[in-house]
């Protein structure tokens, strides 16, 4: 199936704006080309690259073994020798067997050859849980990624995103990690054709209000905002703030929106300790401690191995009604 | 017989409300004991005595306003003979470690402790003037404890062995302050204090709505139309001490009455220089990188002791005119002119400034800018500054030319800290710079020796570690 025919204001869903985006990368640029496990014949183990094979032939939709330090570092090797590679991991889970390549080389090389090589690689990977696959596939480790200079962190949580952040990150000369949440890829929506290059250097604003910020990203978004929705009913005005990139945060988006509504909640799926909601609630600290009318509220997964049964699963993971529930308190 | 009179705090003073008595007739009063609290125009204060000896009589009510020398109390000299011993005692500080000899009470107890039943073993003869207000038996541990739960351990009544403050003493009555009184630190939200600093309004008053009753800043808001100020709390006052009449009206009086004799009676002549403070700040900046954030000194501690070295090395403006000649002060004791909240002005002192290493210098500094703000200064320091320091560089000013404060015959401003364009040994470079000024009196001095005093502020700036 192909929507590359589709006009651009057709219905279309995440997984088909991410196959887009990766069908115009290939078409415009012959550097480009996509590897992974399963991402040729099988089409993407979640159906993303599904006809791109047969469009564009072996030699630039490439299956790989599963090993993904040796895919991974193939993608590295193919960078500095100038091609401009996305390698899809299949989850983030996996991707910790090629966290060896993607610190220890992909983000540290430009450096440690005094900035003659760099890394133009993306890599994309499904994180996130909701879908009863179990711990070892449904973990959020984005924040650890976030974590290591030298890279940039995307989340795309939606449509428009999925469709447009791949050419600008394929366009960085440094490595950029794409974060698609699992659940994400059966959204369905209208795509609006783009007003400007996607940015992927600014988180932005996805719906405004005036009483309290929920910052956010990725699959929380769309949770954000349904808790944001119900807010409303009560005459309480959030607003939901998309990060967007992970890695640079946008600091300044976030000292703006606090100092606009001067409370915040932070929702993320990832574990509560060491994580992003923890990092971006000292810099709240830092910056906006006295823009603060109540603690900095932050919603997480429970600190648990995300379980497989679906009742477990929904409580170990951030809800509608606990994001409700901390914006209660923090408007007190 | 001594009288202990009304005294002068300050040359804008001529009466006094005395406001409490701390001591009571029969009672051993040491020199430099605090006797009683007296309102002044600006501020509360304590006045300390200058005899020792027991208080015979007590001549004057509290609440009455009484002129400067009235006599207040009458005290019965003793000799020193017994104290001599004690070279503790002589202390001027009202508190010290244990380790001393057993004593009474304090006469800040509520109710008076009874006699100890039964006198501890280890006690030696109890001295005769044991029971000076603010003495009390209590260990580091137990101080530590007080100051954490903010109870003034003379408060306290003891329950241990004779009469002993101990620690189920101090953590009851920390439970029992809790419970009947607002907690000493508001709950409020950061921007809710901010917000509160910025429309003045004291959070006390404030009731708070959020978490725990957290104040927010929607409670401020709704305060700000209120009362413009209250007045500031009386930290150490057992007793409740409320100010007479309008205070911030009174202080106003009180400045507008002296500022105008000042600039009436003195013939002022002003000089200013630009300091350059890249030495002083690059030694602040390493001093600092190696000290606790407790210990680091500001650029002002560096400014005013060397203002006040500067004023011990050129004497002429260190000291007073009166009586058509001027008098050369005992010392240097810098007065720092600190602007409260709600408006007006102090400038207490910091005794023999010159004398005090820097860090003492900050801890003294801060000390005395807090009790400035609660209004609860000591007598000796309302007067006898030889010499006002004025210090605008916070509120980003570059220069002040002050109103010098009779008697004193001199004032030294500074304003902010700048990097400006300086050219040091014919180059240009971009260096930290701070506008000294000096307000001198021309009867007392000429332009030359005013020179020669902001030469040596200069001088001694370049050379920060022999601060």
């Amino acid at each position: 199936m192909s929507a590359g025919e589709q006009p651009e204001e057709a219905e279309t869903t995440y997984r088909e704006a991410m196959r887009e985006a990766l069908r115009d990368a290939l078409r415009a640029d012959d550097r480009v080309f996509l590897m992974g496990e399963d991402v040729g014949r099988y089409g993407g183990c979640f159906g993303v690259s599904l006809g791109l094979l047969e469009e564009f032939g072996p030699e630039r939709v490439r299956d790989t073994p599963l090993s993904e330090s040796a895919f991974v570092g193939a993608g590295i090797g193919a960078a500095l020798a100038g091609m401009r590679p996305i390698v899809e991991i299949m989850t983030v889970n996996f991707s910790l067997l090629a966290l060896d390549q993607i610190l220890n080389n992909a983000a540290t090389l430009l450096h440690m050859s005094g900035g003659q090589l760099p890394v133009p690689l993306v890599i994309r990977m499904t994180t996130g849980a909701g879908r009863q696959l179990a711990a070892q596939h449904s973990h959020s480790l984005e924040g650890w990624y976030a974590h290591i200079p030298g890279i940039r962190v995307l989340a795309p949580a939606t449509i428009e995103d999925a469709r447009h952040m791949l050419a600008p990150a394929l366009a960085d000369p440094d490595p950029v990690l794409i974060f698609e949440h699992g659940s994400l890829y059966n959204a369905s929506g209208v795509l609006s054709p783009p007003a400007a290059p996607a940015d992927i250097d600014h988180a932005t604003v996805r719906r405004p209000g005036t009483d309290i910020s929920m910052i956010t990203y990725g699959g929380s978004l769309s949770k954000a905002l349904a808790a944001a929705d119900e807010l409303s009913t009560e005459g309480i005005s959030a607003e939901v703030v998309d990060l967007r990139t992970l890695r640079p945060l946008d600091n300044e988006a976030i000292t703006a929106t606090v100092a606009h509504t001067h409370r915040a909640v932070i929702v993320d799926e990832a574990w509560r300790t060491g994580s992003l909601t923890a990092e971006i609630s000292a810099r709240i600290a830092e910056e906006s401690f006295y823009e603060l009318d109540a603690p900095v509220e932050r919603v997480c997964s429970a600190e648990v191995p995300i379980p497989y049964a679906r009742r477990l699963e929904e409580a170990a993971l951030p809800q509608i009604a606990d994001i409700v529930a901390a914006a209660h308190r923090a408007v007190g | 017989m001594a009288e202990f009179t009304m005294p002068s705090l300050g040359a804008d003073m001529d009466e006094g409300t005395l406001q409490e008595w701390l001591v009571h007739p029969g009672d051993q009063v040491h020199k430099g004991d605090p006797v009683a609290v007296v309102e002044t125009a600006k501020s509360m204060i304590e006045v300390e005595c200058f005899e020792t000896g027991t208080v015979k009589k007590l001549f004057v009510e509290p609440g009455t306003t009484v002129p400067v020398g009235t006599a207040l109390a009458l005290i019965q000299p003793t000799a020193e003979r017994p104290q001599k011993a004690e070279k503790p005692r002589k202390h001027e500080k009202p508190r010290r470690p244990e380790k001393a000899e057993a004593k009474r009470p304090t006469r800040r107890a509520p109710q008076r402790a009874p006699a100890p039943t039964r006198p501890e073993t280890t006690a030696g003869p109890e001295p005769p003037a044991a029971h000076r207000r603010g003495h009390i038996e209590a260990g580091p541990l137990l101080r530590h404890l007080a100051e954490r739960r903010g109870i003034e351990l003379e408060t306290l009544k003891g329950s241990g062995p004779g009469g002993r403050v101990t620690r189920t003493d101090v953590e009851q009555s920390a439970a029992a302050a809790e419970a009947a009184a607002p907690p000493s630190r508001v709950r409020a939200t950061p921007l809710a204090r901010r917000l509160a600093a910025e429309l003045d309004i004291d959070l006390t008053t404030v009731t708070g709505t959020g978490k725990d009753g957290a104040v927010q800043a929607t409670d401020v808001r709704e305060a700000a139309p209120g009362p413009a100020t209250t007045a500031p709390p009386a930290r150490h006052v057992t007793g409740p001490v409320r100010p007479s009449g309008d205070r911030s009206a009174a202080m106003r009086q009180a400045i507008a009455g002296l500022m105008a004799r000042a600039n009436r009676d003195i013939p002022h002549y002003y000089l200013s220089t630009s300091v350059d403070m890249a030495a002083a700040m690059d030694w602040l900046h390493e001093r600092n990188r190696r000290a606790p954030v407790g210990e680091r000194l500001l650029p002002a501690a560096l400014l005013l002791k060397a203002t006040a070295v500067a004023a011990r090395d050129v004497p002429e403006l260190n000291g007073f005119w009166t009586d058509d000649h001027f008098t050369a002060g005992d010392g240097v004791h810098l007065g720092v002119a600190v602007s409260l909240r709600g408006g007006g002005l102090v400038a207490p002192a910091l005794r023999d400034a010159d004398t005090l290493e820097l860090p003492q210098l900050m801890t003294s500094l801060k000390d005395l800018v807090a009790r400035a703000r609660t209004g609860r200064l000591r007598g000796s320091e309302v007067s006898g500054s030889t010499i006002t320091v004025t210090n605008l560089g916070d509120q980003s000013v570059e220069a002040v030319f002050g109103v010098i404060y009779p008697p004193q015959v001199a004032l030294v401003g500074f304003g902010r800290v700048v990097d400006r364009p300086l050219a040091v040994d014919g180059l240009l470079g971009i260096r930290p710079v701070v506008t000294a000024t000096l307000s001198a009196d021309h009867r007392a001095t000429d332009g030359a020796v005013g020179a020669r005093y902001l030469t040596v502020v200069n001088r001694l700036l370049q050379n920060p570690e022999q601060l």
